[in-house]
């Protein structure tokens, strides 16, 4: 068999993505998840008046949600359903911490955990630094703060 | 006590999820790739000024989806540039995500000494 006719072999047998199902799942599961973060905000504005304070604290308490949720194994089976909408808010982020960690800790706590727990969410926080940096660096030097 | 402010949230954070879902689908694209760049576009959005209005409309909606953590990196640089010039650019990337970085790391590895993955 030719490499075409292979290729277009596996494009016939491959059973086509569910999008609109996938999408609506990410809808509600994402807009669900991002819901019970204003309540969190809501919540911790009677504590933390200030507005950076008020969504550092909500950011701590949904990265607590996620991270515990994974814990119990609760997590992977939203994310199956929801794809994007569990991946793309901060819980997201969460699990893919909490999920390495406990996946790479039977490799020592050095080596294991402490090397590759951010194993996913490293180019995350690599690139928003990175994109922040260059952003924040251009708009200081046109306002002339620098 | 339910406020328009609970469906703002969820129609704007779903939607962000819902577009990273269909590009997901449609494209070559990895989900790394699809959270790389949500996160840049909220760093960038933040710099031209455009997140801070966003997330006043939006609320968690625009906070929790990890455009949020980009865009608060970007708005940690600006406010310690303008307090502590240069250098802070370099220490102000952390003023407001840290706390959920640090939150991510220590819940995680206390997390990992009592839990084992189950598959």
């Amino acid at each position: 068999m030719r490499p075409q006719e292979y290729k277009q072999l596996v494009q016939q047998n491959t059973p086509p993505r569910p999008i609109v199902r996938n999408t609506v799942w990410a809808f509600l599961v994402g807009g669900l998840i991002c819901t019970v973060g204003q309540v969190i905000l809501d919540i911790s504005r009677i504590f933390e008046p200030s507005k950076t304070g008020s969504a550092a604290v909500t950011l701590a308490v949904m990265i607590l949600i996620g991270a515990l949720l994974t814990g119990f194994g609760v997590y992977d089976e939203i994310a199956e359903l929801a794809g994007a909408g569990a991946a793309v808010p901060i819980t997201g982020f969460a699990n893919t911490v909490t999920a390495a960690a406990m996946e790479y800790r039977r490799e020592g706590y050095l080596q294991g955990m402490g090397s590759k727990m951010l194993i996913i969410a490293g180019p995350v926080i690599v690139y928003g630094i990175l994109s922040g940096f260059i952003v924040a660096l251009i708009k200081s030097l046109i306002l002339g703060v620098l | 006590m339910f406020s328009i402010q609970y469906l703002i949230a969820f129609l704007v954070g779903g939607a962000i999820c819902a577009v990273a879902q269909l590009v997901l689908d449609t494209t070559k694209c990895t989900p790394a790739h699809v959270l790389v760049a949500t996160v840049s576009i909220g760093a960038i959005m933040q710099g031209l000024g455009l997140y801070e209005p966003f997330q006043d409309f939006a609320g968690a909606g625009a906070l929790v989806p990890v455009s949020g953590f980009g865009s608060s990196i970007t708005k940690g640089m600006l406010a310690e540039a303008k307090r502590l010039g240069w250098y802070g650019l370099f220490t102000g990337a952390f003023e407001i995500t840290g706390l959920g970085l640090v939150a991510a790391i220590v819940f995680s590895s206390v997390i990992s000494l009592f839990r084992k993955p189950l598959k």
